[in-house]
């Protein structure tokens, strides 16, 4: 599997984004679920419910930590994942398809721009590393 | 030196390897000027003997003979073999069961104990204990707020009959976050909530919490309270004896749904009343509000061969890991306090826990007929469980100063706290008294209101 | 096996259940419990027998050296338990009239006394039942500061990167944002971080001094001058009180309130996970918004005295009751008869065999090739990292503490502070003798030897405990919290 999809738009959070039209899907990275180890349970926001940039909107838990998502884009939470409910360890098996979040339809389509591409995503994970 | 086991051969080598030349150099990193002068304020320390005596003395001087007090915190028998057991070094002196394979004493223990509240209660889940049913309390508010997801106000309801102390300590823990409480009053002549003149309310509180027995010892709807609440979206909070549930109806079981959060004081069971504390704060819920729940939990799983094991889990609310956004600041709770009122619930079983509860139902009852020969009689007219509200023809603290004099604990002064109720006495009467003994506290109570009277 | 499983249907310990039990209908029958409470019906040998072998299953100071960083984990002195447990304290009503509680309350107030001297703060109050009720008891004080002088803009309280968990969560349940302030390499809080974060907004900073770094913070006066500065106050975590009782006071280092963990650095026990003690002191400034009860001591005009408690109505602006009644009294107890026998001059001594304990271990383990993280003087604990075996072995920091147990050694507090990788705090405490680090040390050795020759046998531990390694992750997925006949073999 590759660790960072070329198609896709990345956070310095370790979120990723899949933009389709005013629409987009939303998951945690490889390197995130990586580091979090082995998923025991998602909180997922209501479908309905709108968030602006940056707020927390969702919680992914493994035995190890808690760790919040951040909304990488203001918009209005239109579908979430609810396999993950039963099944959280999908963001584990398959971090970029069938375990992604939310599904949101944006407002500020701008703010696409400012997220990361893959390149760039993989040089803030290098400089984690070399901490 | 007390509890130090150096000898000056071992501080001459530790002090070798580490390459300095005493003790005092390994305080070199604090600034001078603020190194401590003296404790001179603080006495010289004392021989094991020496501080024995002391301590004798003043346990002796604070000996009584009979108490009648309750209030919330409950004078029953506890069997020899649970404290014997409990203090054992290796769970007095054990730490937290983070290292799960050192501690499968403790943890098992703890599953065995939710496992014996949940059935208590009637509930699906609970944790391994809070300080103690006052802050337990405050907990279970804390608790409703995050999981009534349909209520935003962060306002509650409060029967006017639980417990004045709870109240006042559920305040003062969850006000700095804007969460008030709103009190329902009970009715001065059944001194419970009067289901037949609830308020007409829109669906705008968090929760309804009711006590069961209530603060007076009387018994409340609690079937009609939790469906009220619950038509209008509120949770139920049901603050229990654990000792009475053993004949009362399980708040799992309360109304059409249940209710949502259980919680007590768990000192009834096999804690000794010790000025207070430490007792302990039990709390059971809904399954699907585990999540919310504060505090340490155990669970059940299995070793690399596939044997059982106990082990924390669900930490992630917890504040080592969720730290500001964690469901609680708690992390030491009541652990040896759970470890021995598991115990207790063992040796007595539900055979041993009914007799409990109805011994002192029928003592309490025994009470109150050898009250009324003397024309003392109850404040309220409900049915109770092991407390009632005596009605005397003087101030209690009369009573109470009185029979202090004849090293008897007559009971708590209501006066203070419910200006409506004067001259009245709380008083509590367990499966502890013999029938003697509730006659001489009769005898020497109506005795003290005659001298007031006369 | 579990005590449900040793239960049979009808067995009762008639010992423990009252004679005349009365059978009558005593609760209306729409109040009444149907079906009997699942408890279970075991002999009293049984009960003793199953709970004495289920202790046996526990590490326990009494049985096994504890170095847990943070935890003070030193010898509970028998006699605390024994004297507090003497029938005239553990039998009286919280509610009991004064009379009959003068000799309990003599000795809560010495221990107020007692830990006012040793902290340098004017005022105690014994209220709080745990560290964490502590820290809330503080936070909740300075709140109640800042808002009767109107100071209502004040919404941040200040928190290292490297403090307990306890600190954020307490702030928030205070009602504040937390901000974290960062580390510098050496262990000191960052001044210019600390200085960028402050403003109209602070309403105070959380400190643990020494810090859980394992070291002094050195530019303490510092700290608090700037802090003072912004109108914001100092709160003390008194987590690591052991390290400096009686050589350094928190109320000297300017601090404005301050919790203690009488668990810790008054030696009552753990009890596999309580109960605690936390009382708080405070100065001046901070005095009227003590929780209550507090003892004081009434001298009458024929020279007697007597204690007395004091409540809202004598304490006004009290943050209030944060308990039923006394905290946590028996542990209070406990701490008194400790203190007594310590006294002053084994006060003193606590601290610094405490720290000769820490540094003695730490030196050996640097000696024998460990690396230590903060290669200073250390307190009455410290870290050392184990990353170099994590990265070339892939044994980590949990692998290596599951080993010690094995050994016969519990393990040192694991990954905390969060900042430090592959971490462990350890803390020997000043009852251990210098054998028992000796033979710690040696354990250390072996197992560092081990990772590297055999890193599975190091990965796979423990072998010789009651369980071997568990799934953590099968608990918290398929959740199992109570027993059901069926879910456990």
């Amino acid at each position: 599997m590759n660790a960072i999809p070329e198609e896709l738009k990345y956070t310095q959070t370790h979120e990723w984004v899949r933009v389709e039209g005013n629409e987009v899907i939303i998951g945690i990275t490889h390197h995130a679920q990586e580091l979090l180890g082995d998923m025991v349970y998602v909180e997922l926001p209501e479908t309905g419910s709108c968030f602006s940039i940056e707020e927390d909107c969702a919680v992914v838990e493994s035995v190890k930590a808690a760790s919040d998502i951040y909304a990488p884009l203001d918009g209005e939470i239109i579908a979430v994942n609810d396999n993950l409910a039963d099944s959280p360890e999908l963001i584990n098996q398959s971090p970029y398809e069938e375990g992604w979040l939310i599904r949101m339809k944006i407002t500020a389509t701008e703010q696409l721009d400012n997220l990361l591409d893959a390149n760039t995503y993989q040089d803030v994970i290098a400089s984690e590393d070399s901490k | 030196m007390p509890f130090i086991p150096h000898t000056p051969d071992d501080v001459q080598h530790m002090l070798n390897t580490i390459g300095v030349n005493d003790i005092d150099d390994l305080f070199d990193e604090i600034p001078a000027s603020l190194r401590c002068q003296n404790i001179d304020a603080i006495p010289s320390g004392l021989s094991e003997r020496e501080v024995d005596k002391i301590l004798r003395q003043r346990a002796t001087q604070d000996t009584y003979q009979l108490c009648f007090a309750g209030g919330g915190a409950y004078e029953h028998y506890i069997p020899s073999a649970v404290w014997e057991i409990t203090t054992r070094g290796e769970f007095y002196s054990a730490y937290t069961p983070y290292q799960a394979e050192a501690s499968q004493g403790t943890l098992q223990l703890i599953y065995e104990y939710q496992t014996m509240m949940s059935s208590l209660t009637g509930m699906e889940v609970s944790n391994a204990s809070l300080y103690d049913g006052a802050s337990g309390l405050a907990e279970a508010v804390l608790m409703a707020v995050r999981a009534n997801r349909k209520i935003k106000s962060r306002k509650l309801l409060v029967a006017g009959s639980v417990n004045p102390r709870y109240q006042k300590v559920v305040n003062n823990i969850v006000k700095n976050q804007n969460i008030c409480l709103e009190t329902l009053s009970y009715d001065i002549k059944q001194g419970n909530i009067d289901i037949n003149s609830l308020p007409a309310i829109q669906d705008q509180y968090v929760a309804l919490i009711i006590q069961q027995p209530n603060y007076f010892g009387q018994l409340e709807e609690v079937d009609t309270l939790t469906d009220w609440a619950q038509q209008h979206n509120m949770l139920v909070i049901a603050v229990v004896n654990p000792i009475a549930l053993s004949i009362l109806k399980p708040p799992g079981e309360w109304g059409t749904k249940g209710a949502d959060i259980a919680c007590g004081e768990g000192q009834p069971l096999g804690i000794p009343l010790s000025s207070g504390g430490p007792y302990f704060g039990f709390m059971t819920c809904k399954q699907s509000y585990v999540r919310q729940m504060p505090g340490r939990i155990v669970g059940a799983t299995v070793d690399k061969q596939g044997k059982t094991g106990y082990t924390l889990t669900l930490q992630a609310r917890e504040q080592h890991i969720r730290r500001s956004k964690a469901t609680s600041n708690i992390c030491t709770n009541q652990g040896l306090m759970v470890t021995a009122a598991t115990i207790y619930l063992s040796l007595l079983g539900a055979a041993g826990l009914t007799a409990i509860a109805e011994q002192s139902m029928q003592n309490t009852r025994t009470l109150v007929s050898m009250l009324a020969e003397k024309n003392i009689t109850c404040q309220f007219q409900g049915h109770y469980f092991h407390e009632i509200v005596v009605k005397l023809p003087c101030s209690a603290a009369t009573v109470i100063n009185a029979l202090a004099q004849q090293n008897i604990i007559a009971g708590i002064d209501l006066s203070k706290t419910y200006p409506e109720l004067p001259n009245t006495l709380l008083i509590c009467v367990t499966e502890t008294k013999s029938h003697q003994e509730i006659r001489h506290f009769v005898e020497q109570l109506h005795a003290a209101t005659l001298i007031k009277v006369g | 096996m579990l005590i449900f499983q040793h239960s049979s249907k009808g067995r009762q310990n008639k010992a423990q259940i009252a004679i005349t039990a009365p059978s009558n209908n005593l609760v209306p029958e729409h109040l009444r419990r149907k079906t009997p409470a699942f408890l279970p019906e075991v002999s009293e040998l049984q009960a003793v027998r199953h709970y004495t072998r289920l202790s046996q299953k526990n590490f326990s100071i009494d049985s096994h050296f504890y170095p847990l960083g943070s935890c003070t984990m030193k010898y509970n002195p028998r006699a605390c338990n024994i004297l507090a447990s003497l029938p005239g304290f553990t039998q009286l009503h919280p509610q009991a009239p004064l009379i009959m509680q003068q000799g309990f309350m003599a000795c809560m107030f010495e221990l107020q006394e007692i830990l006012a001297e040793i902290t340098g703060m004017p005022a105690i109050s014994l209220a709080p039942m745990a560290g964490a009720q502590g820290e809330f008891a503080g936070i909740a004080m300075i709140k109640a500061y800042h808002d009767a002088r109107n100071d209502t803009a004040r919404c941040e309280i200040l928190v290292p990167d490297a403090a307990h968990g306890t600190n954020p969560a307490t702030a928030v349940m205070c009602g504040y944002k937390v901000r974290e302030i960062p580390t510098n390499l050496e262990g000191d809080v960052d001044i210019s971080a600390l200085k960028a974060a402050i403003s109209e907004k602070t309403a105070g900073i959380m400190l643990t001094n020494p810090s859980t770094l394992g070291v002094f913070e050195r530019q303490i006066k510092d700290i608090s001058d700037i802090i003072h500065k912004a109108g914001g106050l100092l709160y003390y975590d008194g987590a690591n009180l052991n390290a400096i009782l009686g050589k350094v006071r928190p109320g000297d280092m300017g601090f404005d309130v301050i919790h203690m963990n009488l668990h810790k650095t008054f030696s009552t026990p753990h009890g596999g996970g309580g109960p605690g003690a936390g009382p708080v002191g405070v100065s001046h400034r901070l005095r009227p918004y003590l929780p209550v009860p507090i003892v004081v001591k009434n001298k009458h005009s024929d020279n007697t005295f007597t204690y007395q408690w004091e409540d809202e109505q004598q304490h006004p602006q009290s943050i209030g009751q944060l308990s039923a009644y006394n905290g946590n009294a028996g542990i209070l107890l406990r701490a008194y008869i400790y203190a007594r026998m310590l006294g002053k001059e084994g006060m003193i001594r606590v601290a610094e065999y405490a720290t000769l304990n820490a540094n003695y271990m730490m030196q050996r383990l640097k000696n024998s090739g460990f690396e230590v993280t903060f290669p200073r003087r250390a307190t009455h604990e410290f870290i050392i990292s184990l990353r170099y075996l994590a990265k070339h072995y892939n044994v980590n920091a949990m692998d290596f503490a599951k080993r010690l147990l094995d050994k016969g050694f519990h393990a040192p507090t694991t990954y905390f502070p969060l900042l430090v990788p592959e971490c462990f705090l350890i803390e020997p405490t000043e009852t251990e003798s210098k054998e028992a680090i000796d033979a710690f040390v040696e354990a250390m050795q072996e197992i560092a030897e081990e990772a590297k020759n055999d890193p599975n046998l190091v990965k796979n531990a423990p072998y010789t405990l009651p369980v071997q390694r568990l799934d953590d992750v099968k608990a918290a997925r398929e959740l199992n919290l109570i027993y059901t006949t069926t879910n456990i073999d």
